[in-house]
């Protein structure tokens, strides 16, 4: 495997620019309409904002200087509805773009979790899920206002100011130039402060993060810190990261509260200039009393439009950053991809020819080195092997969780890369020794391999793993487990994902360490209905225990990545030291030779 | 909650509590009043002053209009008549002034408030932070650590908010409110009361969109959370996902959630859509009136250009604040959500109380009694009827039974995560009650499964329960238990980052730093409850050796369900249904030949034929 299916490293940031949010321009295409009317709506509002002021010049000098009474009551009257349009368009525009919006950013999401979830283990065993969580929800929200907000507005404003300006220089041009000039340091600032912003924003966020995990310690772990009596210490911790963050934080308003003091000040202080320019302009006679008040109106309605174009466009800086982190997650490409051959009646015979394997993320660290395995129809084997000898890694290669890295694992003749993935995958069912549970009720939970189980067959897979327990829950199989529900104990999970397998009918189970957290009498019980399902399907055990080794008929022993013994549980006893170091505990060399036995 | 999510989802106890928050609406309880004020009682002080600020800045802001009035209406007509500029050059000064007090005080209302902010932030940080390690384990059972976790991430950022956003706002917005108010009727007092006859129409509009608005975003929240624990949980999961062929019925329930999002955001966007330009339809329907009867007034004579122009500029300050509030509702509406769940958890009082008047205990012999104890987790239902047990000091007591017989219940007494309800624990004599948690701590220490590692290095760990341990003691216990040679092995040996590649370590592994933690923190008594049932045998068998080293000169109490680990014990206890069925050494137990040890032993033996 090379490094390149690997895909994008979590870590880095990608290159960033126009063409990655041009790439997403397919998700707008849709809303064609929408956005002609959000746009046109928008234009007209700006031409309305500039009206109004307009109007009320023509009310001060038109009918109050000239005494003409019927045309007050024509200007007002175009006052009220100018300024009912405006409203009314502001409505229509936010109705439109609500709607556009939130369906861009929902299919977008929709898209996103689709392609993760088709991504292979290799990319997720590098990605943490709250990695992932940040694209699907800070980065989408940021695209989406970009296109909902952001790209509008950026032409919006810059008409407006463009207009504005226009029409300032056309009414007093000396005035005009200086309110353009107004216009460059606050843009300019803006730009900038959003930059430095950015920066401390992250390093809070980086710290919150840090707060956040410790805040999860001290909730997980609580029982080892009582245990060693150290919440004064974790505390400590937790609060000197705290400080850490207050400091910082403090940074960050600091920062803000200068950036917004300047962008109120440098208006007013336009204001000023204006004023006392504009009324040296009246008294002189070289503009009207009325386009003193209106060229003010006009100015101070220009402070929005150009503030928050310094912000828009560090927005769409945001916005192209944020398309680049998605696309990249687009850009990977699974290298998990099935083939086309299904087995019409599968038999479930399993052969391992010649397989290596490495993890992605460690392509130098071979993990299996030419494993040669065959498994008959309806056998059982039981994999034995020390920790780290590779023994989840090569049922894993089974469904096709990761691939082999040489040789090649046939299913009744047919390797496993030729399968329909899917129905690869409903041939093969894993219980996991770690069972994942979903916070969802526990026949969710139970029927996650085959959603469309009957009742019957759901309470078969429970009587199989001894799950009776799920009864016993507040609403039985209705109640919510897992992180946001009830919580259950380490054998509690087991039996619920090996009914999970069970209930999947595979022709090849997969038991994964699966007893390991059951007490004895009930890892009796498990035993002895596991055993009449795996007379009739072909089962792979990972096995600790002497007990568990004995529901299969052969064993394989794995020792440093390779098969070295294959054969039956009490000749591998009596003939590979090895197998008897890792299957019986009091052995001879142990320390502390049983008392026990003594006293028997 | 709609009746899609419940097919899925299934139910929890959490929903009934959502269902408590959705009744109890946006307002304050009494607990999260108090909280509030309680936190903010250091500041008072600083309050005053915000205060202060905030009028000085908005008496600045406010004069401007009214200056621009003086300098139209007195500042030009002296130019007019002879070119003295004087007047007017006063007035532009005093916007000037006016220009830079606001922004003065602007900023120094926002550095305040920042401080004031992060001050409360960081007590409550500290203060949940610590109620929660003081709470009882019996508290944490019950409670999730996703619940605690959010208790301080979200809740106490949405407190900052308020504090941040919503005070300026609401400040602002008042002031503004009363301030133009006032101004516009001494400005010209006809004018003025027609441009307050807008008021009714903001306070109905606003009423109405702080009750609807108050629901819609409650359900954004709710919905996102929804979003957010499918999507983590599904990429977490990806291993089963992938193995069960999840990936269609999980599409289909994240779209359900995306879409239950997708339309819980559209409500509140269309809320916002409505009430924004309703505050503009307000704004400009004023404006144009004032401009008619305005004009009307100028014409006759009876108000000035300048009182005109300032009515206007006036009046656009007037409404924008008015449109920030659509925005603070929200973060007031979380803010009081957080602020009843951070209340309730303050509110909770720990399982077992700190003694106010401890006895000292330096160092433990470690003889543990317990003195006719019993205990029921539900009233009436006694785990532990009636216990009564003696384990002398230096004894390794192994306890075995079936699930439910009570062991772990003894384990939980011994180190006072739970109190008794009736007799006593006693430790060299001392009742548990009376010691000090340090003290306890000290010279209790207990193991279990969860061998949980602290992200940081493999030697922190170790030290964990003894910080001030020097490396070499930390090596002396990893190798005392034989946990050296792997160490050794890492990337970065005893500083390997346990959380970072190259650290991840096997369960095995794990278990023998949580024993070299143990080992390290030197405890009278050392409690393991199944503390060996993840390992495999070869390293149970290493755990195994090392455990005499461990146990060398301490009480122990070894809880197991796997007999091999019963083989240490210098006595047996065989519990059923919280009581004692059989007690004496592994042979004599065994030499009777029947009962429940023996018929264990017997089934064990077979176990390994």
């Amino acid at each position: 495997m090379t490094t390149g299916s690997l895909g994008p490293d979590p870590d880095s940031q990608p290159p960033a620019g126009v063409h990655s949010l041009w790439r997403l321009r397919g998700y707008l295409r849709p809303h064609k309409v929408a956005l002609t009317i959000m746009l046109t709506t928008s234009l007209v509002g700006v031409g309305l904002t500039l009206a109004i002021p307009l109007v009320t010049a023509a009310i001060i000098d038109g009918p109050v200087a000239d005494r003409d009474l019927s045309g007050l009551w024509a200007l007002g009257a175009l006052a009220m509805v100018l300024g009912v349009l405006e409203a009314v368009l502001i409505w229509w525009r936010r109705w439109v773009q609500s709607n556009a919006v939130l369906s861009v950013e929902t299919a977008m999401r929709h898209d996103l979790y689709d392609h993760l979830q088709s991504l292979p283990m290799g990319f997720h065993s590098r990605w943490q899920s709250g990695q992932l969580l940040s694209r699907a929800t800070v980065d989408l929200s940021q695209i989406r206002r970009f296109f909902g907000f952001g790209m509008l507005f950026l032409l919006v404003n810059i008409v407006q100011v463009v207009t504005v300006t226009a029409v300032l220089l056309h009414m007093y041009w000396p005035l005009g130039v200086l309110v353009a000039a107004t216009a460059v340091p606050i843009v300019w600032l803006s730009m900038r402060f959003e930059k430095s912003y950015v920066v401390v924003s992250r390093q809070v966020q980086d710290e919150q993060g840090d707060l956040a995990t410790r805040a999860e310690e001290g909730a997980v772990a609580i029982r080892v810190i009582k245990s060693f009596g150290r919440g004064e210490h974790v505390s400590r911790q937790y609060e000197a990261a705290a400080l850490q963050l207050r400091e910082t934080s403090l940074r960050k308003v600091r920062l803000s509260a200068k950036f917004w003091t300047f962008l109120e000040l440098i208006p007013n202080l336009a204001v000023t200039l204006v004023l006392l320019l504009g009324a040296l302009g009246v008294g002189k006679g070289w503009l009207t009393p009325g386009e003193l008040v209106a060229f003010i109106t006009l100015m101070l309605s220009l402070v929005w439009p150009v503030s928050s174009l310094g912000v828009i466009l560090a927005m769409a800086q945001e916005a192209m950053t944020a398309a680049a982190r998605i696309n990249e997650i687009y850009d990977t490409e699974s290298d998990v991809v099935g083939g086309t051959a299904t087995i019409a009646e599968p038999r479930g015979r399993l052969v391992l020819e010649g397989v290596d394997f490495a993890f992605p993320d460690a392509p130098d660290e071979p993990v299996l080195r030419g494993v040669d395995l065959v498994v008959e129809p309806g056998e059982t084997v039981a994999l034995v092997g020390a920790t780290g000898s590779g023994k989840t890694a090569l049922t894993s290669l089974v469904p096709r969780l990761f691939d082999v890295t040489a040789g090649r694992v046939t299913i009744d003749g047919v390797d496993v890369r030729d399968l329909d993935l899917t129905h690869l995958r409903s041939l093969v069912a894993t219980a996991f020794e770690d069972p994942t549970l979903f916070s969802m009720s526990a026949r969710e939970n139970l029927t996650l391999g085959r959603h469309d189980a009957t009742d019957a067959e759901v309470e078969q897979a429970i009587e199989v793993a001894q799950a009776h327990f799920v009864h016993e829950l507040p609403w039985g199989l209705d109640t919510r487990i897992g992180e946001q529900g009830m919580a259950l104990s380490g054998g509690q999970r087991q039996r619920l994902a090996l009914a999970r397998a069970v209930l999947a009918r595979p022709a090849i189970l997969v038991l994964d360490d699966t007893l390991s957290a059951l007490d004895v009498h009930t890892e009796k019980r498990v035993e002895e209905a596991l055993g009449r399902v795996l007379t009739h399907t072909t089962g792979i055990v990972v096995a600790h225990r002497a007990s568990t080794v004995l529901l299969a008929d052969k064993v394989a022993l794995l020792q440093d990545g390779t098969i070295t013994h294959v054969g039956d549980h009490r000749e591998l006893l009596a003939t590979v030291p090895a197998y008897r170091e890792l299957l019986t505990s009091d052995d001879s060399e142990g320390a502390g030779r049983s008392r026990l036995e003594v006293g028997v | 909650m709609s009746t899609t999510d419940i097919g899925w989802r299934g139910v929890a106890a959490v929903d009934v509590e959502e269902a408590e928050e959705r009744e109890r609406g946006a307002r304050f309880t009494g607990g999260s009043r108090e909280l509030l004020a309680e936190l903010l009682r250091p500041y008072r002080s600083a309050l005053m002053v915000l205060v202060g600020i905030v009028v000085v800045e908005n008496g600045a802001r406010l004069a401007i209009p009214s200056l621009v009035k003086v300098g139209i209406d007195s500042g030009i007509p002296p130019i007019r008549e002879s070119g003295n500029v004087g007047p007017l050059g006063l007035v532009a000064g005093a916007v000037l002034l006016c220009s830079v007090v606001q922004a003065v005080a602007r900023n120094r209302f926002l550095v305040q408030q920042g401080e004031v902010g992060q001050g409360v932030l960081y007590e409550v940080r500290r203060r949940v932070f610590r109620h929660f390690q003081a709470l009882s384990p019996a508290f944490h059972d019950d409670y999730t650590s996703g619940r605690v976790i959010s208790r301080q991430t979200s809740d106490v950022e949405a407190i900052y908010e308020m504090l941040e956003t919503g005070f300026d706002g609401l400040v602002k917005a008042a002031l503004t409110l009363v301030g133009t108010g006032v101004i516009l009727l001494f400005l010209d007092w006809k004018l003025g009361l027609v441009a307050l006859c807008s008021g009714p129409f903001l306070f109905l509009l606003t009423n109405w969109f702080r009750r609807s608005s108050a629901d819609a975003y409650r359900g954004t929240r709710e919905k996102v959370a929804l979003v957010i624990v499918h999507f983590v949980e599904s990429m977490g999961g990806i291993r089963a996902v992938q193995a069960f062929r999840r990936e269609p019925r999980n599409q289909e329930i994240f779209d359900d959630v995306n879409d239950q999002y997708r339309l819980a955001n559209l409500r509140a966007f269309r809320l916002v859509g409505l009430f924004m330009p309703g505050i503009k339809l307000i704004g400009n329907v004023t404006i144009a009136t004032v401009l008619v009867y305005g004009g009307y007034l100028a014409y006759s004579g009876e108000v000035t250009v300048g009182v005109l122009a300032a009515f206007l500029l006036y009046l656009r300050q007037f409404f924008e604040p008015m449109q920030e509030i659509s925005q603070f509702y929200n973060t007031f509406q979380s803010a009081t959500a957080a602020l009843d769940k951070l209340a309730g958890v303050l509110r909770e009082e720990p399982g077992v109380p700190e003694p106010e008047h401890p006895v000292a205990l330096d160092r433990a012999r470690g003889e543990l009694r317990f003195d006719h104890v019993h205990f029921a987790y539900v009233d009436g239902r006694p785990v532990v009827p009636d216990l009564d047990l003696t384990v002398p000091a230096g004894q390794t007591l192994a306890v075995v039974g079936t699930t439910g017989a009570g062991k772990t219940t003894l384990a939980k007494l011994a180190t006072r995560f739970y109190d008794p309800v009736d007799g006593e624990v006693r430790l060299d004599g001392l009742d548990l009650r009376t010691l000090a948690a340090d003290d306890l701590r000290r010279n209790v220490v207990m193991v279990t499964q969860e061998n949980y590692l602290f992200s940081g290095s493999i030697a922190d760990n170790i030290r964990f329960g003894r910080p001030e341990a020097a490396i070499n003691d930390v090596v002396a216990a990893a190798t005392a238990l034989g946990a050296h040679d792997f160490i050794a092995a890492l990337p970065e040996g005893y500083d390997t980052d346990v959380a970072q590649r190259g650290g991840r370590l096997s369960a095995g592994q794990r278990q023998l730093v949580a024993f070299a933690r143990a080992f390290l923190a030197d405890p009278a008594v050392l409690i393991l409850d199944e503390a060996t049932s993840s390992l495999d045998i070869p390293s149970e068998r290493l755990v195994q050796e090392a455990l005499h080293t461990v146990l060398a000169g301490r009480t122990a109490v070894i809880i197991a369900h796997r007999l091999s680990t019963v083989e240490t014990a210098d006595r047996v206890l065989v519990m059923e249904h919280g009581r004692v069925v059989e007690d004496g050494s592994p042979a004599e137990l065994i030499s009777r030949g029947e009962g429940r040890f023996a018929d264990l032993h017997q089934a064990w033996l077979d176990s390994l034929a």
